[in-house]
């Protein structure tokens, strides 16, 4: 049985490397803006930069308005779906699906031919409709990820159970998702938010096409013209998504397993 | 109860779960089918209105076909390498006897580099593999000059090797639990019937993980064949893929034609669905013995 | 003749914990033989061991007179069905069946012909083209078992192969597993922990506790003459009666203010020390019986009625004894609260 392990080392050291060669090498970059020894100058570059924290400001607003629209959009409809309405949930996959089939270029393509000014629905026509097609973009974009973790969020509680009991008590449909449900997947709708906010705060293709300033086309932009600070924006880039998925995984501990246990 | 009041009751709650469930139908609408079906349908609507087939020839210039092609081919290697490296290392630490502790740093970081894509990923290949990168100085220091034997970060394998950074992580987290489903008593079974490892993975293992090999193939191609983002900050617009490519016709750098522009994004749709249609063929070919 | 079947020795340590501690036996071809035990004694890990799955820390494992504790399991030729199945979920019937022939380089017609006669004598003609999930637990289990006979093996390994079956097909198929055991003569290993099983089943049985064999016999000779007290429990309901004595000399006992005179007694017991008694339900009768030379009487605490049998529990005082009846159709059943009065035979008393 030696030789198996031998074989997995081997796999998992070349993997490693290969995955955090590029950290390393892009961090010991972002420290060499002078010359002759190293310095955090790319990162006080970076953080002084008024577009710096004026674009990222702006994603992570819409990436915040993204997950309340996304949660609110995705927690009822599979709600209903598993409770009520199961032959619909084929559909339903199917369509979360469609985000990672369809290039998001070619979505952003089909809203500005479709939403311009001079349409029944005129989303590009002004700022704010824009800053509303990008946070409607981004829960498209998300919307795979919001689906399975709330999916399974739902599945590891007992939801027919839990609606039945909260109803022979009494609540009425909005009480029981608001009050029972919701907090019982807190965790899984929480993870979703985090992996909405990874996928979004950098997104550049959406935002470029949609002239919007956000904080994607802003790194293209230095990436363009500057040659230490992408390295630290790389950096910086990366803590953030670490940051998220760190969440989810630090929530994941307090999930409910409830019924999880029993199967 | 009588009957009738059952029959009002069970509009009411039917009603009520259409409620719930339409502000998800509104958004797939909206956002997902109508610009898709208007992208369709633009494709063959010309300057006049009129239906015409002109944007569709349209395509078939060499500059065109040159970049679906590249785009295919990189799409291809990054999502085969992706899979398969993927899938070795999922195996390697699922059931390679590694210590317990390092398949959830594993998960953990394939959950994080799977995210880490578009610009900032970019940077971090300039940074590393570019003329620049750490690692082409450091190589060069002690005799191997990367660019003068012929490599090129802004070439069909730099950005594949770039795209690998997100798509094998991507496929280490979906086949993860395919490997977990793989039973001890599976392959103990095969032993004992005088299987070696290796025919155990040959006549078992490996055929039990086809179809979700399949699956993530189709999605890491289609993964790859839509980014641009990362290409893009890589590259400028001096790789000719066909993201890039759609990408400039909407900016209104090029092209100028909106027909040929649909066209282009209709033939994108075609090929990322062609993909999952075979896969859907073959896994459903492979999945007979599934429920 | 030497055994066909010969541990010697073994023992099996995880870490700092021994769960298998120097256990041997032998046996001879053609016996089907049961590892018994409750969970975590070492039976499922003898089992393993003989299987090639774990290695022995000591201790050796022979198959006829060939040593194969340090062989592969892929190399020692024995079958094993395992507890969930564990059937190929790719592969139909006959392939499952067939797999290890195919591995073995068998050519095809005849592995056909090998299957079809595998699928007869488990009674499922023309399955080989189902797949393992178009079946129920039962003829899984009953494929899983042809798939591990097909190749005749030298040895057959069972690991709990009826524990995920409902109750009424597990007593079938065990009685068909035996059937087809005694046809093939294939020495068998059986683990379970299932006593009614082990009992029914087997020529003879290995009783395991904590890593060590307790007892090792035929099954009347682990039910009727258990070696130590947790066979005696582990095998079987037990009575046990607290006691106190009164002559040592004569035998003579005190059971809550009856006296009675019983055969032996340890030696260490003097006057006034407590002494345990134990009997089987089945070996008390309401009334007297023929032979039967010690009378109580007490009240009955309480009745369950089991279909063929009627258990009642006796009241004697601080001591309730439990007493299988057969269910007589022609009269009521006794009620609670009734005196009663038993007997029993003081040899089938155990005095352990």
């Amino acid at each position: 049985m030696k030789p198996n392990k031998f074989w997995s080392w081997l796999v998992f050291g070349l993997g490693a490397a290969y995955f955090i060669i590029p950290l390393v090498a892009t961090f010991m970059f972002s420290l060499s803006m002078r010359r002759g020894y190293y310095s955090f100058d790319s990162y006080a570059s970076v953080f002084s930069d008024p577009r710096f924290q004026a674009t990222f400001g702006y994603s992570a607003v819409i990436g915040l308005f993204s997950i309340v629209v996304g949660i609110l959009v995705v927690v009822p409809a599979v709600y209903f779906v598993r409770l009520r309405l199961p032959w619909l949930r084929p559909a339903v996959e199917f369509i979360t699906l469609m985000p990672l089939i369809i290039p998001a270029i070619v979505l952003v393509y089909g809203y500005i031919r479709l939403y311009n000014s001079s349409s029944i629905i005129p989303f590009t026509g002004s700022a704010l409709g824009t800053d509303i097609l990008l946070t409607c973009a981004y829960v498209t974009l998300a919307l795979p990820y919001m689906y399975r973790a709330v999916d399974t969020g739902m599945r590891t509680i007992d939801i027919q159970t839990l609606t039945e009991a909260a109803q022979i008590a009494g609540a009425n449909t909005a009480q029981i998702i608001g009050r029972i449900i919701l907090p019982n997947i807190l965790v899984a709708v929480l993870s979703g938010a985090f992996l909405t906010f990874a996928i979004v705060i950098g997104e550049f293709t959406i935002a470029s096409l949609l002239n919007r300033p956000a904080f994607g086309p802003y790194l293209q932009n230095i990436g363009a013209n500057r040659a230490y600070e992408p390295a630290a924006l790389a950096i910086i880039s990366f803590i953030i998504t670490w940051g998220a998925m760190g969440m989810i995984n630090v929530l994941g501990r307090f999930a409910p397993r409830t019924s999880a246990r029993t199967d | 109860m009588t009957d009738t009041t059952a029959g009002q009751r069970t509009r009411r709650r039917l009603s009520f779960e259409w409620l719930g469930v339409a502000p998800f139908i509104i958004f797939a609408v909206l956002f997902l089918m109508l610009p898709t079906l208007y992208l369709v349908g633009a494709a063959f609507i010309g300057r006049d209105g009129q239906f015409t087939l002109e944007n569709i020839a349209g395509l078939f210039t060499d500059q065109i076909i040159a970049a679906y092609w590249i785009s295919i081919r990189i799409s291809g290697a990054s999502a085969i390498l992706g899979a398969l490296v993927g899938l070795a290392i999922a195996l390697a630490i699922i059931r390679g006897r590694l210590p317990e502790g390092l398949r959830a740093a594993v998960m953990t970081f394939s959950g994080v580099a799977s995210n880490f894509a578009g610009v900032p990923l970019a940077f971090a290949f300039i940074s590393t593999l570019g003329r620049l990168g750490l690692v082409t100085v450091i190589l060069k220091f002690i005799g191997i000059d990367l660019y003068k034997s012929g490599f090129n970060l802004l070439s069909f394998w730099g950005l594949t090797l770039t795209y690998l950074y997100f798509q094998i992580p991507l496929m280490i987290l979906i086949i993860a639990p395919a490997v977990d489903g793989l039973k001890k008593e599976w392959s103990e079974a095969a032993a004992i019937l005088g299987a070696s490892p290796w025919q155990f993975w040959r006549y078992v293992g490996l055929p039990i993980l086809w179809p979700s090999f399949l699956g993530t193939l189709s999605l890491l191609f289609a993964n790859a064949f839509g980014a641009i983002a990362t290409a893009y900050a890589l590259t400028g617009s001096s790789l000719n893929i066909v993201p890039i490519l759609l990408y400039a016709q909407i900016r209104g750098d090029a092209l100028q034609n909106p027909g040929l522009g649909a066209a282009l994004a209709l033939g994108m749709i075609l090929i990322t669905a062609t993909a999952n249609i075979i896969y859907l063929v073959i896994s459903a070919r492979a999945e007979r013995w599934m429920k | 003749m030497a055994a066909f079947l010969d541990v010697q020795n073994l023992t099996k340590t995880f870490g700092t914990t021994t769960v298998v501690k120097e256990v041997s036996f032998a046996f001879d071809k053609g016996e089907f033989i049961s590892l018994l035990g409750p969970s975590g004694c070492g039976k499922t890990t003898i089992l393993r061991m003989i299987a090639g799955f774990e290695t022995p820390t000591s201790g050796s494992i022979l198959v006829d007179g060939q040593d194969i504790t340090t062989l592969k399991p892929n190399q020692r030729q024995l079958g094993m069905v395992f507890q969930a199945y564990a059937l190929f979920p790719n592969l139909n019937v006959g392939d499952n069946i067939g797999f290890g022939l195919k591995i073995a380089g068998m050519p095809a017609e005849e592995r056909r012909a090998r299957v079809d006669e595998m699928l007869k004598l488990i009674g499922l003609p023309g399955f080989e083209r189902r797949y393992p999930y178009e079946m129920s637990g039962g003829q899984q289990q009953r494929v899983a078992l042809a798939r591990a006979i097909a190749p005749r093996p030298r040895m057959l390994l069972l690991d709990e192969p009826l524990s995920a079956l409902d109750a009424k097909i597990r007593v079938s198929l065990r009685e068909e597993i035996r059937a087809i055991q005694l046809d093939l003569g294939i020495t068998t290993v059986f683990v379970t922990h299932d006593q009614e099983e082990a009992l029914s089943i087997s020529d003879r049985i290995v009783v395991m506790n904590s890593g060590s064999i307790e007892q090792l016999g035929a099954p009347h000779e682990v039910y009727n003459k258990p070696a130590t007290r947790f066979v005696a429990t582990f095998v079987g309901h037990l009575n046990t009666i607290e006691a106190t004595v009164v002559d040592a000399a004569t035998g003579l006992v005190d059971i809550d203010g009856q006296t009675v005179t019983v055969p032996t007694l340890p030696a260490t017991a003097s006057a006034g020390a407590p002494v345990s008694l134990t009997l089987r339900p089945e070996v008390l009768s309401v009334g007297a019986r023929e032979g039967n030379d010690i009378t109580l009487t007490g009240t009955i605490a309480d009745v369950t009625f089991l279909g063929s049998v009627i258990r009642l529990r006796i009241a004697l005082g601080r001591n309730t004894l439990s007493l299988d009846t057969f269910n007589d159709q022609r009269t009521a059943p006794p009620s609670r609260g009734e005196p009663v009065t038993i007997s029993l035979a003081s040899k089938d008393l155990l005095v352990l």
